[in-house]
């Protein structure tokens, strides 16, 4: 416990001095792994806990993404405004695929979120006039607080660490709750939740806005950060990077998704200064990961860790709690 | 009415395409019970090997239509071996991802070595030309791609309903264990599945080359919509096959045609609504418990 | 007479294509009775506990619980309205804890599934913990609260699988052949904590260890073919020819495997 407190410590204080430490250039690579993260986080409700593997989430990144760039240019740059109207609007648009979606499962839910997204990505691909079709919307103008212009990157920065801090603590308390446990118990066994009494189908609709509303804030935040948006955003690729980024991380964790988006944004800026076969070297090392390591860099670290110190210590550890799957002390 | 003929003609065999496309996926899916996320690579790959062979053979499609699609069969019967085979333990779901994994591989490997140009393939001679019905000239070769089409779905449904293959399949399609009872090698029913499933995704891939060309990410396009219609049809269902692929490949060519922004979205929400209305597809087996 | 009556079948059947598994099967069930339901494999029990449940549509008839009609009632509402079954095949989270999979159904009966912005653990939760272990601790299981539930034995898993159903507190509780696969000692165990639930609790069981059922049926019910044979007094159906006659084939088969 104590181990954990302080590597949570000493990662949030890594996290805090960042800008002191790297240059402009890494201090980014940092805010847009942490966006990415909050992205992978949100996938993660319902991949890793409720057990529904989705292949649509870019659906709901667009729509806030979207939503936040039309506000921007449109009507007001104000932070609130941008980020509480991309999340409403990516709830709401979860909300309706969600009825749809939750009703099957297994491949067919991988199936009708894949279509459900494309379909968000045809319309705004299409519609010129609202979302500037495959040209996409630039020149969006840099969030506003009050007088406080947020162009500055540190400011950013602080910006967007500030709300991942709160999105990962919200998160860990939610999968911890009476409610997660209920989601988790959905991945592990419907059929018996329902014999326990439970509406399964509502709680994985709940699941899906979670994830599709904090998706949409993480669109929002990209919009913001990069001021530019296309539709490549809202393709399938991106719901297949997401998805990578969750599961070579470690699906079913809270460090997972964060270390997953860590581990593909730095891959993609080291590998395409030598190649632009990025997708071969993704989908190799992505196919290693599911043959290999199932559980992701999580899995791998305590494999690591196990085999580095097999002192009684650390089997008392994983003896005093032993939901491998869902707890998230990879850090003892 | 002129144009409505054509855009007839024209949505007919690119229903028939569709249908022959996920037909490999249905089966796959069907039998192996992967969601195979590389059909559309290996469909691609039809494409484009099509493409060097007639640009090597002096534009002789019909030695492309017979080597292609075997080759694509090859590369299928490898991925199986290779990559499928040793990980069944791991789960559906883990297959199902090494697919997609492999999707992406394959996406830059024929991006490496057939560039990322947009490339088409001529028709072939014999079939460039059009043919006068009805007072209305069509083009031969949407006619040919619709025969081929009618005859394979055909042979599909009679190799399904009356040989002995068939029953092993349709066995399969209900009953795992059903196969290894009847003392057939499971082994050998999932390679020759996936082998023929690679099979029509290649074949796909060349009868689609000359009218809709061959560019980068034409396999996803081409998988999500087969996706669209493995759904719309139902699983394991030739019949509900053959009917979403029409529905799909008349709905879209029309729409394309009336309202283009909104062709993809007309198909998407389409399927939407069959699954409200009939949430197992239109003639599938029941995929969604109360 | 009526308002004892807590479960009333009537005229029930159900087939799946053109085989019939139930046909028009009734019953009519007091509050407090404790039925036990034998029949040969393919007599249809466990379909008539599916249709009983929700997790079956019956083909035709209609279930009245309490007075009211619930053939049409999804599973999951029976179970808050007090029907709970357990399953033939254990059915539990096996990579959640023992624990865990208690606190799944207890904080379910306590309405405390949509809290989503609490821990749960036994700080915040003392009662709820308190509940779970002290249900663990009647079940012998304390030492195993904490381990996986794949990792404990067939049997242990056997006895979750009822702990998991008597834990919501139900009114009709159906258990589908509890003590399956049991040794003779983990069957006392079961038989003995069976014998002492609640005395208003409704219980149908399924059960093919005779010894079993005859000790706890004041009512049994023989399924034969889909249909009821006999409906009365565990003496009198004892010693019925007709069940001899189905079960004497069938112990010595039992005998054999």
């Amino acid at each position: 416990m104590n181990k954990k407190g302080f590597a949570l410590i000493a990662a949030v204080m890594l996290l805090i001095f960042s800008p002191f430490i790297f240059s402009l250039f890494y201090l980014n690579l940092v805010t847009e792994i942490l966006i990415l993260a909050i992205f992978a986080l949100s996938l993660n409700i319902l991949v890793g806990y409720t057990g529904l593997v989705s292949l649509g989430h870019a659906a709901f990144f667009g729509v806030g993404a979207y939503m936040s760039a039309i506000l921007a240019r449109e009507i007001s740059p104000n932070f609130f405004l941008t980020l509480f109207a991309s999340l409403a609007a990516a709830i709401i648009a979860s909300a309706i695929i969600g009825i749809f979606c939750v009703k099957v499962s297994g491949f067919y839910f991988l199936m009708l979120t894949l279509a459900f997204s494309q379909m968000i990505y045809s319309f705004v691909h299409q519609s010129t006039t609202i979302t500037g079709g495959s040209n996409g919307l630039s020149g969006i103008p840099s969030p506003l607080i009050g007088s406080l212009d947020f162009s500055n990157p540190v400011y950013f920065y602080y910006l967007i660490l500030l709300l991942f801090i709160l999105i990962y603590g919200g998160l860990s308390l939610i999968v911890h709750s009476p409610f997660g446990q209920v989601l988790i118990g959905i991945r592990e066994n419907e059929t018996r939740l329902k014999s326990m009494g439970y509406h399964t189908t509502l709680y994985k609709l709940a699941a899906f806005v979670i994830a599709g509303g904090l998706g949409g804030v993480a669109g929002s935040l990209y919009t913001s950060f990069n001021s530019f948006i296309s539709p490549s955003d809202v393709y399938w690729t991106m719901s297949g990077s997401v998805l990578i980024m969750v599961l070579i991380g470690g699906s079913g964790t809270m460090i997972g998704p964060v270390l997953g988006a860590a581990f593909i944004v730095i891959l993609e800026t080291i590998v395409s200064s030598y190649t632009t076969m990025w997708m071969m070297i993704i989908g190799i090392i992505f196919i290693l990961f599911v043959v290999f390591f199932p559980k992701g860099i999580v899995g791998l670290g305590k494999l690591l860790l196990q085999s580095f110190s097999k002192s009684n210590k650390l089997s008392a550890i994983s003896g005093k709690k032993s939901n491998a799957l869902y707890n998230n002390d990879v850090k003892n | 009415m002129d144009i409505i003929g054509a855009q007839l003609v024209n949505s007919i065999s690119y229903g028939l395409l569709l249908f022959v496309i996920t037909c490999g996926l249905s089966l796959v899916f069907g039998i192996l019970g992967v969601l195979n996320l590389a059909h559309g690579s290996l469909y691609m790959i039809g494409a484009y090997v099509s493409y060097s062979i007639t640009v090597h053979s002096g534009q002789n499609f019909w030695l492309a239509l017979i080597i292609a699609p075997l080759a694509v069969a090859v590369c299928s019967l490898i991925i199986e071996m290779i990559l499928l085979r040793p990980t069944y333990q791991l789960g559906h779901l883990s297959q199902v991802l090494l697919t997609f994994g492999l999707a992406y591989v394959i996406h830059d490997m024929t991006a490496a070595i057939w560039g990322s140009d947009v490339l088409s393939i001529p028709l072939p001679q014999s079939l460039s030309g059009t043919v006068t019905l009805f007072n209305q000239a069509f083009p031969v070769y949407r006619l040919a791609v619709i025969a081929i089409g009618l005859i394979l779905a055909g042979l599909l449904w009679f190799i399904q309903e009356k040989t002995r293959w068939g029953a092993i399949i349709r066995a399969g399609l209900s009953d795992k264990e059903m196969i290894c009872a009847l003392g057939v090698n499971i082994q050998l029913v999932f390679t020759v599945v996936f082998f023929i499933g690679g099979y029509l995704a290649g074949f796909g891939g060349v009868i689609a080359a000359p009218i809709l060309g061959l560019y980068p990410s034409m396999e996803f396009q081409t998988l999500i919509l087969a996706l669209v219609v493995l759904v719309i049809g139902g699983l394991g269902s030739i019949a509900g096959t053959f009917v979403a692929s029409l529905t799909i490949g008349i709905v879209e060519t029309f729409c394309r045609f009336l309202v283009p922004e909104l062709s993809l979205f007309v198909v998407f929400g389409l399927m939407a609504v069959v699954l409200i209305v009939k949430p197992n597809g239109l003639l599938g087996r029941q995929v969604v418990k109360h | 007479m009526e308002n004892h009556v807590i479960l009333k079948i009537d005229r029930v059947g159900m087939h799946f294509g053109g085989l019939e598994i139930l046909k028009d099967v009734s019953l009519e069930v007091k509050k407090g009775e404790r039925i036990g339901i034998i029949g040969p494999n393919g007599a249809g029990k466990t379909t008539f506990f599916n249709i009983l449940t929700g997790d079956l549509k019956p083909s035709s008839g209609s279930i009245y619980y309490k007075g009211e009609n619930i053939t049409n009632v999804a599973n999951f509402k029976r179970t808050n309205a007090g029907i709970v079954r357990t399953f033939q095949r254990n059915n539990l989270l096996n990579e959640l804890t023992v624990l865990d999979n208690l606190l799944l159904v207890l904080q379910r009966k306590h309405h405390l599934q949509n809290v989503w912005f609490k821990k749960r653990n036994e700080k915040k939760y003392p009662k709820l913990f308190e509940e779970a272990n002290q249900l663990i601790k009647t079940w012998g299981l304390e030492k195993r609260a904490n381990e996986i539930v794949k990792k404990l034995s067939y049997g242990e898993q056997r006895q979750i699988e009822i702990l998991l159903g008597i834990a919501i507190n139900p009114q009709v509780l159906l258990l589908d052949e509890p003590t399956a696969g049991m040794s003779q000692a983990e069957t006392d165990y079961i038989v003995d904590l069976l014998h002492n639930l609640p005395k208003d609790l409704t219980v149908l069981i399924i059960e093919h260890d005779l010894e079993v059922v005859f000790g706890l049926a004041d009512r049994m019910v023989v399924l034969y073919d889909g249909g009821i044979l006999i409906d009365g007094d565990p003496n009198e159906v004892r010693n019925d020819r007709r069940v001899n006659e189905i079960y004497i084939g069938k112990e010595e088969a039992a005998a054999h495997a």
